[in-house]
């Protein structure tokens, strides 16, 4: 099929998988930032054919959301004015007593969307009804959430407003460079394909670590572990281009503009890792009365983590599911402990769905 | 800019309290729904319950089944809740081996509902009935408040009768076995998906919703004994049927990732939406287990029917790994494919 076959292609994977084995002289930690890289990797069992070793990164929306915003979606949705709509791998994450799948089986109107213009329309045609929109992402959703609170100003909308939990890559990068020791980055294609690469440039030579822009097919990944290994053996720390059909250097400044304009970085938490300073997005001061915290009153909804799994070792990458002792016994994809359990692209969600078990 | 490791942060919540209310994914076909059934069928004073069951011990052997249908939306590509209703029952008897031969039919209304629409479900109905040989001999309306019910529930049973040198039973698979499948695999749940929710896709596609019963006597005719087990893989997708098989007969399967047919549409709208086309729905393909000396024979049957056109094997049975799934994978590693959890959840990038 096109646009994907070409990408799936065994042959050339083989081809490539034996390029890596050539190439790679140690065995090199490289990061897969994204979610999404990380489930195609587990799936296709790419890591498990390569002398590299993949670590984990905390590319999972959903698994980075802070447990009190779960809370706060929770106190909005039970209200019953409230149409509350989200992606649908945000309705299994538990908060601190319940999920927003439980809310729905209880009464709350809980509503799977597939874009948040979806919302928008939502509210428009239920005027008497409070629309929210459960805005959580990285520089991913980012744009197409910026354009609903704009298209939702536009058009003088009363009842709809979001509850936002953005987060950004650059900084968790740093984060992780600076604590953890990954000798590569593959970058996400598609947060790039916003964003373009030049924020990761100087990053690059700050830790002297190659950063590759990188797909999401088995492909991809193979040719950007590829393109990592060798700028490691080389002593380079270049950024790279793997995913050349979808993203350009500057990536894409209109998506940019109505991100700026609906929204300021602001300080983020991100659930297992903890505070990283400018590492989310908040409404913009003028989009203010779109903001579900306020219009619902929910700012004091706060939650503390208890223990039980070991989330933020695998958000950083310093430990894998495997390693936990709660991995596939007491957490489940059935019965989460933790939300990198919970999305098709949480690290625990791909090793268990991929059937891994710790060696005997 | 680092962050120290903070052993409070680093943490997930407590387990939470385990619901005692149905969710929308006990209904899935997966893991929440066995939990379900296991619950509920000793309560019924009998051990697990198949979708179909023989229920005499002469001959001829009698195939009973029964299903619910409440499908949204009621109308769709490729078919409707009255033609839905009539092939699933259809196919849940012919995977014993069986012939269908009478059917009942019964509709919960709410009020409210279109007579237009009743009639023309009930016509579509008659016409799948009609296509596939079987008579509706028995039937019940009850008509229910608004809000108790959305829009039309269908429910129906379907008997029949055991085919002479049918004996399959999904206990059956023995290592060896080949598996095969019947054609594409995806296309009803997508064609689902995607007109509920007005996704929109550019490509046509269509639920491949139809009867199978032909296709299971032309397996049988040719394979006979050797046609260890069928089963039609409906909610839960195909890996739900392999790994449901793969724990009653006590083997390991083995499936070849580039063998399994998923069709362009298929693959490109489960990209999109996140979700595996081996958990998608099906309305009218089968996954055979059969012994290695009959497949080329019971592939050449199942290919010279329309509804088996696609017929490919893509894997086989082994003694290791009983009860797991395994799929060796386009890049040439190895995965286990599990069944669905609860619900497909649509992902958010």
């Amino acid at each position: 099929m096109k646009y994907l076959d070409e990408y799936r292609d065994p042959v050339l994977a083989r081809s490539l998988v034996d390029q890596i084995r050539a190439a790679a002289t140690r065995p090199w930690s490289i990061m897969e930032v994204c979610g999404g890289q990380t489930h195609t990797i587990v799936r296709q069992g790419i890591d498990e054919l390569i002398p590299v070793r993949m670590v984990h990164g905390p590319g999972c929306p959903v698994c980075v959301t802070p447990l009190e915003v779960i809370d706060r979606a929770l106190a909005i949705a039970a209200r019953p004015e409230v149409i509350f709509t989200s992606f649908g791998d945000m309705l299994r994450v538990p908060g601190s007593t319940s999920d927003l799948l439980s809310a729905k089986a209880r009464g709350a109107d809980v509503r799977v969307v597939y874009s948040p213009l979806d919302a928008v329309r939502l509210a428009r045609t239920h005027p008497e009804r409070e629309v929210v929109f459960f805005a959580v992402g990285f520089e991913t959703t980012a744009p197409a959430n910026a354009m609903a609170v704009i298209q939702a100003a536009a058009q003088r909308l009363t009842n709809f407003s979001m509850l936002v939990s953005h987060v950004l890559v650059p900084p968790a990068m740093v984060a992780i460079m600076e604590s953890a020791s990954v000798d590569a980055f593959l970058a996400a294609g598609h947060v790039c394909a916003v964003m373009g690469w030049t924020e990761y440039e100087p990053l690059a030579a700050r830790y002297r670590t190659p950063i590759v822009v990188t797909g999401f097919e088995p492909l991809d990944l193979l040719e950007g572990i590829l393109m990592a290994v060798r700028q490691l053996e080389e002593g380079r720390f270049e950024v790279t281009n793997q995913y050349a059909r979808a993203v350009r250097r500057t990536g894409n400044t209109a998506a940019q503009d109505a991100m700026r304009r609906a929204f300021r970085v602001a300080d983020q938490t991100w659930r297992g890792i903890g505070p990283i300073p400018a590492s989310g997005l908040v409404l913009a001061p003028e989009f203010a009365a779109y903001d579900a915290v306020l219009r619902f009153g929910v700012d004091g909804v706060t939650a503390t983590e208890h223990p039980g799994c070991i989330a933020g070792d695998i958000l950083r990458g310093t430990r894998t599911p495997l390693e936990c002792p709660s991995y596939g016994t007491a957490c489940t994809p059935r019965r989460p402990l933790g939300a990198p359990m919970v999305s098709a692209e949480g690290t625990c969600a791909a090793y268990y769905s991929a059937g891994r078990t710790p060696s005997p | 800019m680092s962050t120290a490791f903070d052993p409070i942060a680093a943490t997930c919540p407590a387990p939470l309290a385990e619901t005692e209310r149905v969710l929308l994914g006990h209904g899935s076909g997966g893991q929440l729904m066995a939990e379900l059934l296991a619950d509920l069928t000793p309560r019924l004073g009998g051990s697990a319950l198949e979708d179909a069951a023989v229920v005499t011990t002469g001959t001829p052997e009698v195939v009973m089944s029964t299903d619910a249908f409440v499908i949204t939306p009621r109308f769709f590509p490729g078919g409707d809740i009255g033609s839905l209703a009539v092939h699933g029952t259809v196919n849940d008897v012919a995977m014993m081996g069986a012939r269908p031969v009478a059917l009942s039919l019964a509709y919960i209304v709410e009020e409210g509902l279109p007579l237009e629409e009743l009639r023309r479900v009930t016509a579509s109905a008659a016409t799948a009935a009609r296509e596939c040989g079987v008579r509706v001999v028995t039937g019940d309306t009850k008509v229910v408040g608004r809000g108790a019910a959305d829009g039309l529930f269908v429910t129906t049973t379907g008997i029949g009768v055991r085919l002479p040198g049918a004996r399959v039973s999904a206990s059956h698979g023995r290592p060896g076995d080949v598996v095969l499948v019947s054609g594409p695999i995806g296309l009803h749940g997508v064609t689902i998906l995607s007109t509920r929710e007005g996704l929109g896709f550019e490509t046509e596609i269509a639920s491949d919703s139809r009867p199978l019963h032909r296709l299971v006597a032309a397996m049988i005719d040719a394979g006979g004994y050797g046609v260890h087990t069928l089963r039609d893989p409906t909610r839960g997708g195909l890996a739900s049927a392999l790994n449901e098989l793969a724990a009653a007969s006590g083997v390991g399967v083995e499936l070849e990732e580039p063998a399994v047919p998923v069709p362009a549409q298929v693959a490109a709208a489960c990209e999109i939406l996140g979700l595996d086309p081996l958990h998608v729905a099906n309305e009218g393909c089968l996954v055979a287990f059969v012994s290695p000396e009959k497949t080329d024979e019971v592939l050449a049957v199942m290919r010279a029917l329309p509804e088996g056109s696609g017929a490919r094997r893509i894997g086989q049975l082994v003694e290791d790994h009983p009860g797991r799934v395994v799929m060796r994978t386009l890049v040439g590693s190895t995965r286990v494919v599990d069944m669905l959890v609860g619900e497909q959840l649509p992902r958010i990038c």
